[in-house]
């Protein structure tokens, strides 16, 4: 078995249009970079992928990253809890011009219907929203005198993850608060894109440390020295660069 | 003109009420200033959305590592017994009882303890973020807030006028001139800035405020 990939570019080829892909990071910790850049790539040169649904903690920053994959006109839906940002105007002047439809699901219900996903639960009840406008039209039902509101899973036919560590079985870590959605998007979706900073021989990890053990793993691609959305933001870097 | 806490005072009396070994959430912009103001021999371990337990406090600047956020993207630092764990963890942290105080921002409370904070109306893009999840499952969800708007109207009312958050959810008020308890579908104050009268207080309170034991100074220091 060996899910190593020899490329970025070879690792986005399977996701075509109309796909719903789950991105994982929270603002640019855990954002895979590299491998959304690779997909614009495809879409600059092919015009597909299009018509996407982007699943997302948040709508992108700057000009890079998910951001960029929205001002490519890449992105038809986004379902995000916070679509806000330092700097989020190619979201918000797209949503606002009524080019691209949102999602807003609470930031707690976002990560339990992607794991409900991933874990076979087609739906489950929980106290958030309950009462709000964004539990309209779902049906509640009482526990122990408690409101609850029912959610559904949330799954995707692509995840982009960012991990640290990754073997070629798939085996994953993570780096610090750059876990955050990973790790759900891994088991939630029907093939799941990592890329990691290093590629390592099968025991290199610790078993006890494996965070995402390989079966939710199909492609793992190496990333050394990744770039941070932060810090491209704060050069004020635009993907794709602009061209003379 | 009446003089008001600032945010900082409001977040040092904040401090005040979290007991030794609390888990606590704080919400991004005025309570996160919350964690400055930890009384000395106290520990209280902070939780983030994004998956951290007991970071610590804002790095020198030009040291951020950007893997080491809270939920307001700014970096933290690690410090000893430090925890990650991915985001349904996270909020099963919230959701499922474990932490001890939520403090969040409010555009209005309710004399109900319904909470909004999310959403101004129909305009602009929405953003809802951990709000929804963190007014459940805290023992005790405290709201920091200025007590009347920018143009003087009450922002602890009888119902809110704005998009909930949650409903029944706040029990407690830090607001720039007094602390109130939410009880049983009431507002009873608890601490007044002692330069205001409660008949003031009361004016610039668009529900009743009830009396129910002692009142006490509202007593912060300049800071």
């Amino acid at each position: 078995m060996d899910k190593t990939l020899p490329s970025l570019s070879a690792a986005v080829q399977d996701i075509h249009d109309g796909m719903t892909i789950m991105i994982g990071g929270f603002g640019g910790s855990g954002a895979p970079i590299e491998l959304i850049h690779a997909l614009i790539d495809r879409f600059l040169a092919t015009g597909h992928p299009k018509d996407l649904t982007v699943v997302n903690n948040n709508a992108g920053n700057g000009h890079v990253g998910l951001a960029a994959l929205i001002e490519t006109g890449m992105v038809r839906k986004l379902i995000c809890s916070f679509p806000r940002s330092a700097d989020p105007v190619v979201f918000t002047e797209r949503y606002l011009a009524g080019q691209i439809e949102l999602e807003l699901v609470p930031q707690g219900t976002l990560a339990e219907r992607i794991r409900a996903g991933g874990a076979g639960i087609p739906a489950f009840y929980t106290p958030t929203s309950f009462g709000t406008d964004l539990a309209k039209g779902k049906p509640v039902e009482v526990f122990e005198g408690r409101s609850y509101v029912r959610e559904r899973w949330l799954k995707a036919d692509v995840a982009l993850v960012k991990a640290h560590l990754g073997d070629r079985l798939g085996n994953l870590t993570y780096r610090m608060a750059a876990r955050n959605f990973n790790p759900l998007m891994c088991m939630a979706a029907a093939r799941t894109i990592v890329q990691v900073s290093q590629i390592v021989d099968p025991g290199v990890i610790d078993p006890e440390a494996v965070i995402t053990p390989g079966i939710f793993v199909q492609g793992v691609v190496e990333v050394p020295q990744p770039q941070q959305e932060e810090d491209l933001n704060r050069a004020k870097a635009v993907y794709p660069e602009a061209t003379a | 003109m009446t003089t008001k806490l600032t945010p900082t005072q409001m977040a040092w009396r904040a401090a005040q009420d979290i007991a030794d070994g609390a888990y606590v959430n704080l919400g991004i912009g005025f309570p996160e200033m919350v964690a400055k103001f930890q009384p000395p021999g106290r520990e209280a371990i902070f939780h983030t959305e994004n998956g951290i337990l007991g970071f610590g406090e804002a790095p020198a600047p030009g040291s951020e590592d950007w893997d080491l956020i809270n939920a307001g993207k700014k970096a933290v630092t690690l410090k000893p017994g430090t925890a990650f764990f991915h985001h349904a963890d996270s909020f099963a942290m919230v959701r499922g009882g474990h932490l001890d105080v939520a403090i969040l921002g409010a555009y209005e409370v309710a004399e109900t303890g319904d909470l909004a904070n999310w959403s101004t109306g129909p305009r602009g893009v929405p953003a809802v973020g951990g709000a929804m999840d963190l007014v459940h499952g805290a023992k005790m969800v405290a709201v920091i807030t200025d007590h009347v708007t920018k143009d003087g109207k009450p922002k602890l009312v009888e119902r809110c006028s704005l998009p909930l958050t949650g409903v029944a959810c706040v029990t407690r008020v830090y607001s720039s001139l007094a602390v109130i308890d939410i009880v049983e579908g009431r507002f009873v104050l608890r601490e007044k800035l002692a330069a205001l009268s409660f008949d003031e207080l009361q004016a610039m309170t668009g529900a009743t405020l009830h009396c129910d034991g002692a009142l006490a100074d509202l007593d912060v220091p300049a800071l």
